[in-house]
């Protein structure tokens, strides 16, 4: 591991994005759209100030997924991969290096998207700003150090996107959106347990309602960092210096 | 290790397949340090994949590949060997010097290397131009330079020199041949035959087999012919009526 090439590749990649601002609009004003539109469709009910919170962790977590599935994808194909790996890089430090140009741009996205919620959409945060902002954070990293890993399974773009309803829809539906998840069916209660978006929704809702403790919060967090970490080094694990 | 670091690659039974193809079936093959060798043959004869099992990328069934004393892909040779791949690896939404500055920034290279493969492969015109709006030719030249930062003791070259035209082609073999000079080794595959009279040592391989490997001067007077292209025509008729 090498942290002057870890950073160099992590400049890198945001030189790149740099080139593409469509790509940054989209980054960082996509999520904070839909969430003004969840708003607006309920704003004759209290049923945003219900999943408000949850919005929070449920976009910049598709996008970022999204976002660096394809990226680290398009990496593969274009043949620069295969140069790196002939050269001095640690298989860590290119995929460390991906997590954290994104994990900075998430830092973005999730200060303007909880901007957003709060004074424009009128949300209401009974807790800490600051922590709910971390806890987007975290949520929009885990969101790319899944998409990260699941771009090392697939082999064209076709199947990338297809890892979406795969990796992330059950997420959503099994995260207490839909469903409060202590009303699921019991089997589905466990299966949720286990899924990392299910702990970034209840740390955003626990933070916006403050009615937990910060042990309760810092634990969900944790759960989050942990599927994080697990992914940056499953994904440097499953990267191939010899291919087929 | 004294006296394989002589060789620049010394090939075992190599056999390599890909799905249910086998590619290359027991290949052996030395090469020396210093010089150009050409590495010819029709698509789909296991130029690349004898490239890839060289630099390391390819994964083998069985045999030994050894890369300047050492086997080939290990982590000690990733500063001495550059590799170019057909199609040009850069990245397209970053300016040509952006590309080398970061490549030199793996190998731990100072900056000014930037300049002198920059130079080499005359590209100074287009340094800050994205890579993506760059013409083919110009894009497998930073592609080249690429490979050419930090002065590697080999240089494996899959058609460098595809879609240029022929004053650049004529340059590029020039660089080679002075890099060969100062003591580099270049494997250098082409389908392009006029390119073959540069090399010091031909390679002509076929469904995976060397047919042939012989300088290019006593290929011609081997096969009688005039032409590296008919002299390789004459070689795999003889190796058809066998």
């Amino acid at each position: 591991m090498s942290p002057a090439r870890t950073l160099a590749t992590s400049a890198r990649v945001l030189a790149q994005i740099r080139h593409d601002p469509r790509t940054i609009g989209l980054l960082l004003v996509v999520p904070s759209l839909l969430i003004g539109l969840v708003a607006w469709l309920f704003a004759d009910t209290d049923v945003f100030q219900q999943i408000g919170p949850a919005m929070l962790g449920l976009f910049p977590f598709i996008v970022m997924f999204l976002v660096t599935s394809i990226a680290t994808l398009r990496e593969r194909r274009s043949g620069t991969l295969e140069r790196l790996l002939t050269l001095p890089i640690g298989r860590l430090d290119f995929i460390l290096g991906y997590a954290l140009a994104f994990a900075l741009l998430a830092i973005a996205q999730a200060g303007i998207a909880v901007t957003f919620a709060v004074l424009v959409c009128g949300l209401e945060i009974d807790g800490s700003l600051a922590l709910l902002v971390l806890v987007a954070l975290a949520d929009a990293v885990l969101g790319s150090t899944l998409g990260l890993l699941a771009s090392a399974f697939a082999r064209t773009e076709f199947q990338v996107v297809q890892f979406m309803p795969a990796i992330v829809f059950p997420q959503v539906l099994l995260g207490g959106v839909l469903l409060p998840r202590d009303q699921m069916p019991e089997v589905l209660y466990a299966v949720s347990d286990w899924l990392p978006l299910s702990h970034a929704i209840d740390a955003l809702n626990a933070v916006a309602r403050d009615d937990e403790d910060a042990g309760f919060v810092g634990a969900q967090l944790l759960v989050i960092v942990a599927f994080a970490v697990g992914s940056v080094v499953l994904g440097a694990l499953t990267l191939r210096r010899r291919t087929p | 290790m004294a006296v394989s670091s002589s060789s620049a690659v010394r090939i075992d039974a190599l056999v390599v397949r890909r799905g249910a193809a086998t590619v290359l079936d027991g290949l052996d093959l030395r090469i020396a340090r210093g010089g150009i060798v050409g590495l010819l043959g029709p698509s789909g004869c296991g130029k690349t994949t004898l490239m890839r099992a060289i630099v390391g990328v390819q994964r083998v069934r069985s045999g030994r590949v050894a890369v300047l004393g050492a086997p080939a892909g290990t982590a000690s040779l990733r500063h001495r060997v550059g590799y170019v791949t057909q199609s040009a690896s850069v990245y397209d939404d970053l300016t040509v010097r952006q590309n080398l500055r970061y490549f030199a920034r793996m190998l731990g290279v100072p900056r000014t290397d930037v300049d002198r493969v920059v130079d080499a492969t005359d590209l100074g015109a287009h340094v800050g131009a994205l890579a993506g709006n760059l013409s083919g030719g110009q894009r497998s030249r930073v592609s080249l330079a690429a490979a050419l930062l930090g002065a590697p003791e080999l240089l494996v070259l899959d058609e460098p020199t595809v879609g240029l035209d022929p004053v650049l082609r004529v340059e590029l073999w020039s660089l080679f041949r002075r890099l060969a000079d100062s003591g580099v080794t270049l494997i250098v595959s082409s389908h392009v035959m006029d390119e073959a009279r540069r090399c010091d040592r031909l390679l002509l391989m076929r469904d995976g087999a060397m047919v042939a490997d012989a300088t290019p001067s006593a290929l011609l007077k081997k096969t009688r012919t005039r032409d590296i292209e008919s002299a390789f025509l004459a070689l795999i008729e003889k190796a058809g009526a066998r």
